[in-house]
């Protein structure tokens, strides 16, 4: 059984982080240099993490399989990151960010955790703007601020529809002024293939470099992992082709537990499936429902004919006719599961039937059609890329898609694992948003966790530990580890298969999205841990990996990382039927009130699932973290 | 709830692309035959149906590099039809759409060709000479945690916006790529005019200016000669006015920086 300490501290929920950052252990500015910190991943959390950590002295090594840390995927996040600013004078505190991001989450994540992210969602702002990241502003030369779903305020910043990207930009130029001061050594290219345990905590990784293939083992006296979630386990998603779930799979492989693995979001507006060879679904940013209205026809003969020829009395906007109070602002999972029912319905638009429009009809008419293009310009370019259709003339259609892993590596108050010496930072641990994420809130914790959590908290672990006491690479836990590797490696070369590795990722994506995506069942999860285990068999009977381990080798990389999502998928599907409840972005139609809402469960789940690896064909162990409401009361989530 | 394949009429192209094993060996063209393409299937799609064909073959897949297919991540990069990022206007080769093409086109295909960008294998370039120009100084030092309320710092509107135009940038080199001199100008541009163009930039402006200039130039990336053919692929339509900015920029930068240091051995030891 995995200990579980949640670490979180005691008092008043508005005083925790204070003062926790006052008791934690301190590292003395000389003594930081002797210290070496490996941080895996450059997107948002591992830039900001290892920009700010060289910062204050630490030796930082960045791995990353991009061939620049700038690629890393928090660069297309379009609409925005969610400041407690208050500068609307709409109502907002840090109390109200905490309380919407408790309530989108449904009441699965920590109080303590949430309100310290809410308090430093200011300071990233701040720290943002310093960079020079080029946030909206309005003529004054003030921040400008727009809505995003589950909030009743304006608190999203943002550059345009590329708000990732900027930020991205701003974390990764933090990070190449620290490599080029020394303090970080960098490592594009390189994938982390293993994690490495020595005496029980995280000493080091095994890394692969991608264009020459050579197998590298690299110890530190800590481990941060930053390597984003595990969406492609569906296939199709909105996710870069090359994200995976490599590295915290491995994490997991070597003790570290994954946390409510079954939490995945779909976000409600992305540009429809068109066939079969479709390798990647594409976001049309939540902030278009701002201005653009949802419906489908009411009458279900309706849905083939030219939606300007369908009277509006024929419409049903049936987000605002459902939840008048949020309207077209509702969150991600209520406004992709109305979707999902239209469709069911048959009342679902386009040539699949899977669809529903997205329209700025009003929005042109009462702001006129150069605001409109001024707002979301670069969304509606895209959208006519992709599907030729001009959106200005008519409206988009879109349907939900897989977006957004809130499940991850589980993480303590101080965003370590279980594994001493193993922090997880970002997309990758499960810390901040329960089970349903709101719009504009991954920005803001990839950050928080870089740029405000880790620099403090990282400090409690190093003081505990001798720098003197780092491992040496010679070490046997390094030497097998690293044969490990390239046995794996040599396996999957040598495998006398027939089929591309893209085929048991599709066939794989098909089982998880029919069985454990929008809406859930008993006997579909079933089926899927039959189906699962028996594609895993044929995959590692059947897989043609062409090309040698010693250049770069696509098709062998993504042999690796199907293999990994072959296995958490599995264990996603485990979750899923263990968790007898609806919550956020986990529907189980078993548990549902009469209108279609979530049901959840709080008596027997109100809890954290941490599953724990038990070694090859044995079932994980379900450790469990209650979650103690202090200060709010775990209520029914209402958008009504 | 998986979509079928609509019913768009579909068509046949050969691919003529660039096969090289690694930076050592010399690479030729090779003609891949492409059946059954849908219009609505993106050029990388494309590419990875034949790859899926050669995988089962004794030839090896073709490396290309891609990474987010919706035009913001700034990996891909092939040379199509001669075009950097190929036929369309303000986008990136992952937002090519087999309905730019015609039935029976030959699709000539190559990676992105200039001295910086040497080729590591078939369509895949390194260009880590991007990461060094911004490492010599493509920031504002603001330390973690030194920062002032962000209201604090007021930025004009027009300001922001044009910064916000450069910033655009995603690194791609498809600029390089289309120089005939290779030079890296529109790049170091786009970031000297955003970081410039905001008050928080202004301490670093000359140093930054100065360091990324020479970087560029010590990388072996060629100079600029006007012709404009960077701005003319650029996926994020970046203009060459930032050229001028950052021309601007260099010269004030040099001219401040030789009062500088003769003021500084004028002072002594302060």
């Amino acid at each position: 059984m995995a200990k579980l300490d949640s670490k979180i501290p005691s008092g008043p929920l508005a005083d925790k982080w204070q003062q926790h950052k006052t008791q934690i252990k301190l590292v003395n500015p000389a003594n930081k240099r002797k210290y070496e910190i490996i941080v895996v991943g450059a997107g948002l959390a591992g830039s900001s993490a290892a920009a700010t950590l060289a910062e204050l002295g630490y030796r930082v090594k960045s791995f990353v399989f991009h061939d620049s840390p700038r690629r890393a995927h928090s660069i297309a996040a379009q609409g925005g990151i969610n400041g407690a600013k208050n500068y609307q004078n709409d109502g907002d505190s840090v109390h109200r960010l905490f309380y919407d991001t408790l309530k989108g989450g449904d009441y699965r994540a920590r109080e303590a955790n949430v309100h310290r992210l809410a308090e430093v969602s200011t300071n990233i702002i701040d720290q943002c703007a310093a960079q020079g990241v080029p946030f909206a502003r309005e003529y004054s030369g003030h921040l400008a601020n727009r809505s995003f779903g589950g909030a009743q305020v304006s608190r999203t910043f943002y550059a345009r529809g590329q708000t990732g990207q900027q930020l991205l930009l701003g974390a990764y130029s933090a990070l190449s002024r620290m490599v080029g001061q020394g303090g970080v050594e960098l490592h594009p290219n390189s994938e982390m293939l293993d994690l490495v345990i020595v005496d029980g905590h995280a000493k080091g990784v095994i890394v692969r470099d991608l264009n020459t293939g050579v197998i590298t083992r690299h110890s530190a006296d800590a481990v941060i992992l930053a390597t984003g979630g595990y969406g492609n386990v569906f296939n199709l998603s909105t996710y870069a082709r090359q994200s995976n779930a490599t590295a915290i799979w491995r994490a997991y492989k070597r003790g570290a537990c994954m946390a409510n693995p079954c939490y995945t979001q779909i976000h409600p507006t992305c540009i429809p499936v068109s066939g079969d060879y479709q390798s990647k679904l594409t976001l049309m940013s939540e902030s278009l429902r701002n201005d653009g209205r949802i419906w489908v026809p009411k009458d279900k003969a309706d849905v083939k004919k030219e939606p300007s020829t369908i009277a509006e009395s024929a419409r049903d906007y049936y987000l605002e006719r459902i939840y008048p109070s949020f309207g077209n602002l509702a969150p991600r999972d209520v406004a992709s599961r109305a979707a999902m029912r239209m469709c069911d319905e048959g009342r679902g638009v386009g040539e699949t039937g899977l669809g529903v429009y997205l329209d700025f009809a009003d929005a042109i008419k009462r702001l006129g059609e150069p605001a409109v293009r001024e707002r979301y310009g670069n969304l509606f370019d895209i959208y006519h890329e992709i599907t030729a259709e001009n959106a200005y003339q008519a409206p988009m259609r879109i349907f939900p898609a897989v977006h957004y892993t809130m499940g991850g590596l589980w993480v303590d108050y101080n965003l370590m694992s279980n594994v001493p010496g193993l922090f997880v930072l970002g997309e990758a641990n499960f810390s901040d948003h329960g089970a349903n994420r709101l719009g504009a809130s991954a920005l803001m914790q990839g950050l928080a966790d870089g740029y405000f959590v880790i620099p403090y908290t990282i400090g409690d672990y190093l003081a505990q530990q001798k720098p003197s006491a780092r491992s040496n690479i010679d070490r046997p836990e390094f030497k097998q580890a690293a044969e490990s590797v390239s046995t794996q490696t040599k396996q999957l070369l040598d495998n006398p298969g027939k089929e591309p590795v893209s085929h048991f990722h599709k066939r794989l994506g098909k089982i998880m999205w029919e069985h454990c995506g929008m809406a859930r069942t008993k006997q579909g999860l079933e089926t899927a841990l039959q189906k699962i285990p028996a594609l895993r068999e044929e995959f590692v009977a059947n897989v043609k990996v062409p090309g040698s381990a010693e250049t770069l080798n696509q098709s062998l990389e993504q042999a690796g990382r199907v293999g990994d999502f072959l296995d958490l998928g599995e264990l996603m599907c485990r979750d899923a039927l263990t968790r007898e409840e609806s919550c956020g972005g986990h529907f189980r139609e078993e548990y549902q009130y009469p209108d279609g809402e979530c049901k959840r469960d709080d008596e027997k789940f109100g809890h954290v699932a941490a599953w724990e690896y038990q070694g090859p064909g044995q079932a994980p162990l379900r450790n469990v973290e209650p979650l103690n409401y202090e200060f709010t009361k775990m209520s029914v989530r209402s958008y009504k | 709830m998986v979509a079928s394949t609509p019913s768009k009429k579909l068509f046949s192209v050969t691919l003529r692309v660039w096969r090289q094993a690694n930076p050592d060996q010399p690479g030729k063209f090779v003609d891949y035959p492409a059946h059954n393409v849908s219009p609505d299937m993106s050029f990388l799609e494309l590419l990875d149906v034949v790859n899926d064909g050669l995988t089962v073959s004794p030839e090896e897949p073709i490396a290309f590099a891609h990474d987010c297919r919706e035009g913001i991540c700034g990996t891909c990069s092939c040379t199509i039809n001669g075009k950097p990022h190929g036929p369309g206007k303000g986008v990136a080769t992952c937002q090519v759409y087999m309905r730019s093409f015609q039935a029976g086109d030959v699709i000539v295909v190559e990676p992105f060709r200039a001295t910086a960008f040497p080729i590591i294998k078939d369509l895949v370039t390194e260009r880590s000479a991007f990461d060094k120009i911004q490492q010599a100084g493509g920031f504002i030092s603001a330390r973690t945690g030194a920062a002032p309320d962000a209201n604090a710092i007021l930025v004009s509107k027009a300001a922001a916006d044009l910064a916000m135009d450069a910033a655009a940038c995603i690194g791609c080199g498809a600029c390089v790529a289309a120089c005939k001199n290779a030079s890296a100008m529109l790049f170091v541009a786009a970031k000297v005019s955003h970081l410039g163009l905001m008050p928080q930039g202004q301490p670093e402006r000359d140093r930054r200016v100065l360091a990324m200039v020479q970087t560029m130039d010590e990388a072996g990336f060629g100079n600029c000669t006007n012709q404009y053919e960077c701005s003319a692929v650029c996926p994020k339509n970046i203009t060459h006015d930032f050229i001028a900015r950052l021309n601007r920029d260099y010269v004030g930068a040099l001219f401040r920086s030789e009062l500088q240091s003769v003021s500084t051995s004028a002072g002594g030891g302060a």
